[in-house]
């Protein structure tokens, strides 16, 4: 029997993604965002989170998906994870779902093997809805986007 | 009773009294006559005495015991302060610490200290002369008599004159319940309530030692009172934890029998100290001494000297709380919201034209900004926290290498952040070490070298940029540059060729390799090759350098630079484009405005003329990017010259915005060495700006 943990909803896109609640700290409109320069291009800079300088990434940019211009759903979670605080920016979060972590399924292989790394599985809701779970410390793991951006170049 | 919550209030004090021992003692080795200083220090021995007494520390209350014994002696003109006594308050100083230090760690603050006690002793016994012997004597008759006691001359002609005069004396025999637990405390009650109605001529045992629990259950007092029998006896049983109180009245009659008892014993004690006055006939100073401790002292005890002592100290305690530094962070960034939401009244005040409002808004902002400043400093610390176990160090390593060394310090009240202070000690007590052992010279060297024999060696430390600096100069013989290196080739650190065209700073710099040492021979303060690249691995792990300058003959310098995690510097704010960036203050030399036709072009880079030189000029919108500001080109530009080292350089910005006092943030774990970026910070209208590294641009 696997326990049961709650999980924040958000969708970038269509697709509907998921991360553990005891890993967010909070979810904030978006507010200004200084820009760091000569960083990832998926950083999209440093916020003030409450006197506390946090940078904030885009998730889009960091899966590879095509960014869009934020509009008023959007909203950055602010996630903790290894003592590192981080805000993600998504096309919106407005869910909170009980769910067992005997339904999360292994991502499936075929995407290859450095995309999966940091997705720890697909979750069926419902009848037709498809959870993507989030493994945090790898969405973070700057060695992987090093390897990434190597093999792109 | 539960003993927890004053533990740390204990070990708090404990701490400041055994630093402010510290300090005296070495105040009063440089001036060994100014018995001011002896006052101060056998206050702050006496209120520890008292203290850790009252937590059942025995131990440490005992070894205090003795070394107060040591300094009434000298207090009263009976002692002269010398070498011996010196040292072996020293010792018992550090045994004290090690003593406070255990039970910090949860011990029972236990330590063997016999031999300290036993040399103490012998300093009270009298290898300094009989005056040490009467006072010995005068104790150890007191402690003799139990329920009986003795008058002397003084107290008892006190008591003839009240009961002349119509005032009652009694005779009060107190004893405190068994099951008591701080009976020092219900005896200073007693005490408390006698003195407010009357005064106490004598008891036994004496005020000081009830004070540190040294009596059974019951002690005795002869007591000149304003009230009568039932009263005083009212007064005293309604004092809680008392068992019995037994009150005799003393008249006339008594008190010539008591007299009489105790003539044999006065004769004695005259006898002894008229044998002190003779033999201290030669030394004037001294004569005196004798008769005040015979015309002072007996009054002594009637007045409680512990108060002095305890009340100067909590003065003391009174002004610092200790606060968990959590808390401060919250404090901190509760703050930072607060400007935010400041920031936006303003806004709205003036959109809404509200005469009221406005002026209340304004109040708001001159509060909010005295509230800015205090809450910023909170967190800092003076480096005195750390320097001030450093004199008593040197002296004690001077000491045992037989070297006179003059430690001289300055900027002690230069502001550091707490974690950075935490952390400093050890590496700084590794190069004070290794300048006293290896920098300055024994006696005769410098004599022999023209210099005067006492060594210096200066600690400095100050604010610059957004880095302290903390200097270790000594002026001893300096750093051998063809000993460095021909140990370092022996060591295999660098190769012989390689070594001729080394320069010196680079040399030096070998110092701090693993494994190296250039003293000729091992000794237990420092050479054996571990420390200094301690010291600099411990260093650079905490984001500062340090650096080694050196003249053969005459010296060297050890310059640690580090960097303030939290800390407040001047900056000025800039824009590029449409962003805001801060730089250091401390590293620009001037602001200019440079007209873009006199930019030139050199080999691929850009250069302006400065002054007599010439030096590279970049656009910081190049640098980072910048999204350029769709302001038509100008044909000028607002230029920033900073410097680094020796070298100078131009920053193009867009326009100045002007000079803040900024609090330094990291971008988090997440975002870690950004190109030119040291740090970010929040504006007064809740934007982040990016700290600009000059030195990192600066190649």
């Amino acid at each position: 029997m696997g326990e049961d943990i709650k999980v924040i909803v958000f969708a970038l896109g269509t697709e509907e993604y998921g991360v553990e609640v005891d890993s967010v700290k909070t979810i904030e409109r978006l507010t200004p965002i200084t820009r760091v320069p000569k960083t990832y291009h998926f950083v999209k800079g440093v916020i003030n989170l409450r006197g506390v300088v946090v940078p904030v990434i885009d998730l889009r940019g960091r899966f590879g998906l095509p960014e869009t211009a934020h509009t008023e759903h959007t909203r950055i979670i602010i996630v903790n994870v290894n003592d590192m605080e981080v805000g993600f920016i998504v096309d919106t979060a407005n869910d909170v779902i009980d769910l067992n972590t005997d339904l999360i399924e292994s991502p499936p292989e075929v995407v290859g093997g450095i995309k999966a790394k940091y997705l720890r599985g697909v979750a069926k809701i419902g009848n037709d809805r498809l959870l993507i779970m989030l493994n945090l410390p790898e969405v973070l793991n700057k060695q992987e986007i090093i390897q990434l951006e190597d093999m792109g170049e | 009773m539960e003993m927890n919550q004053y533990l740390s209030m204990f070990i708090d004090e404990s701490t400041d009294h055994l630093q402010s021992l510290n300090d005296n003692m070495m105040q009063l080795e440089n001036n060994p006559d100014d018995i001011s200083i002896v006052q101060v220090i056998f206050r702050s021995a006496h209120t520890l005495k008292g203290m850790s007494a009252t937590m059942g520390f025995n131990d440490l209350a005992s070894l205090t015991h003795q070394m107060e014994n040591v300094l009434d002696l000298v207090r009263n003109n009976e002692l002269k302060m010398n070498e011996f006594i010196f040292d072996t308050l020293f010792k018992s100083l550090d045994a004290l610490e090690t003593m406070v230090q255990d039970i910090t760690q949860g011990g029972e603050g236990k330590a063997d200290v016999s031999h300290i006690v036993a040399a103490l002793q012998s300093i009270v016994r009298g290898d300094y002369g009989q005056a040490g012997a009467s006072n010995e004597a005068q104790i150890s008759g007191a402690q003799n008599t139990t329920t009986e006691f003795r008058l002397d001359e003084y107290q008892y002609a006190v008591l003839e004159q009240s009961i002349n005069t119509g005032l009652p004396v009694f005779y009060l025999d107190v004893v405190i319940r068994e099951d008591c637990v701080l009976k020092g405390v219900r005896a200073y009650m007693v005490f408390n309530a006698l003195e407010e109605n009357g005064e106490v001529v004598k008891s036994n045992p004496s005020v000081q030692d009830i004070e540190q629990e040294q009596f059974d259950r019951s002690f005795s007092v002869y007591y000149i009172s304003k009230i009568d029998q039932e009263s005083l006896y009212q007064l005293i049983s309604s004092i809680s934890e008392i068992e019995r109180v037994h009150i005799l009245p003393v008249d006339e009659e008594s008190l010539i029998q008591i007299s009489q008892e105790d003539e044999q014993v006065n004769e004695a004690t005259s006898q002894i100290l008229q044998a002190v006055r003779e033999t201290a006939a030669t030394a004037a100073p001294v004569v005196q001494a004798a008769k005040e401790a015979v015309s002072v002292r007996p009054s002594a005890p009637s007045k409680p000297t512990a108060s002095t002592g305890s009340s100067s100290s909590s003065n003391g305690g009174s002004r610092t709380i200790r606060v968990d530094i959590d808390r401060l962070d919250v404090l901190m960034n509760l703050f930072s919201e607060l400007l935010i939401d400041r920031v936006r009244l303003e806004q709205l005040a003036s959109d809404l034209k509200s005469q009221d409002l406005t002026e209340t808004v304004e109040h708001m902002a001159r509060v909010s900004g005295d509230l800015q400043n205090i809450v910023l400093k909170l967190r800092m610390v003076p480096i005195d926290t750390v320097f001030n176990r450093f004199p008593r160090m040197i002296r004690d390593l001077a000491k045992s290498l037989d070297k006179k060394v003059d430690l001289v310090i300055t900027g002690a009240d230069t502001e550091l952040d707490r974690t950075v202070i935490e952390e400093i000690g050890d590496p700084l007590v590794h190069l004070l070490r290794n300048a006293v052992d290896h920098g300055i010279e024994s006696i005769a060297e410098r004599l022999e070298a023209g210099k005067s024999d006492t060594g210096t060696l200066e600690l400095r430390a100050f604010h610059s940029g957004n880095s302290v600096f903390i200097e270790i100069q000594d002026d001893g013989k300096g750093i051998n540059r063809e000993k460095v290196l021909k140990t370092a080739i022996k060591n295999g650190v660098v190769r012989a060729d390689e070594a001729n065209a080394m320069t010196d700073e680079q040399v030096y710099q070998l110092l701090f390799a693993p494994g190296f040492s250039t003293a000729d021979k091992v000794s237990d303060i420092s050479g054996r090759g571990v420390g200094l690249d301690v010291v600099k691995s411990k260093i650079l792990s905490l984001g500062g350098n340090v650096t080694v300058d050196s003249n053969w003959g005459s010296g060297s310098k050890f310059s640690v630079q580090l960097p303030l995690t939290l800390s407040i510097i001047a900056a000025m704010l800039v824009r590029v484009g449409e962003e805001k960036y801060a730089l250091p203050l401390s590293s620009i030399v001037e602001t200019m405005i440079v007209e873009h036709k006199n930019i030139r072009h050199v080999h691929g880079s850009t250069m302006i003329d400065y002054r007599e030189s010439v030096i590279p000029i970049v656009s910081l919108a190049d640098v980072f990017d910048c999204p350029k500001s769709s302001e038509v080109e100008k044909d000028t530009s607002d230029v920033i010259v900073i410097r680094k080292g020796e070298r100078l350089a131009a920053f193009m910005v867009d326009d100045f915005i002007g000079q803040s006092e900024i609090v330094i943030k990291t971008l988090g774990k997440y975002l870690t060495n950004i190109y030119g970026i040291s740090g970010a910070t929040i504006l007064g209208d809740g934007q982040v700006a990016l700290i600009i590294d000059p030195n990192a641009l600066v190649k």
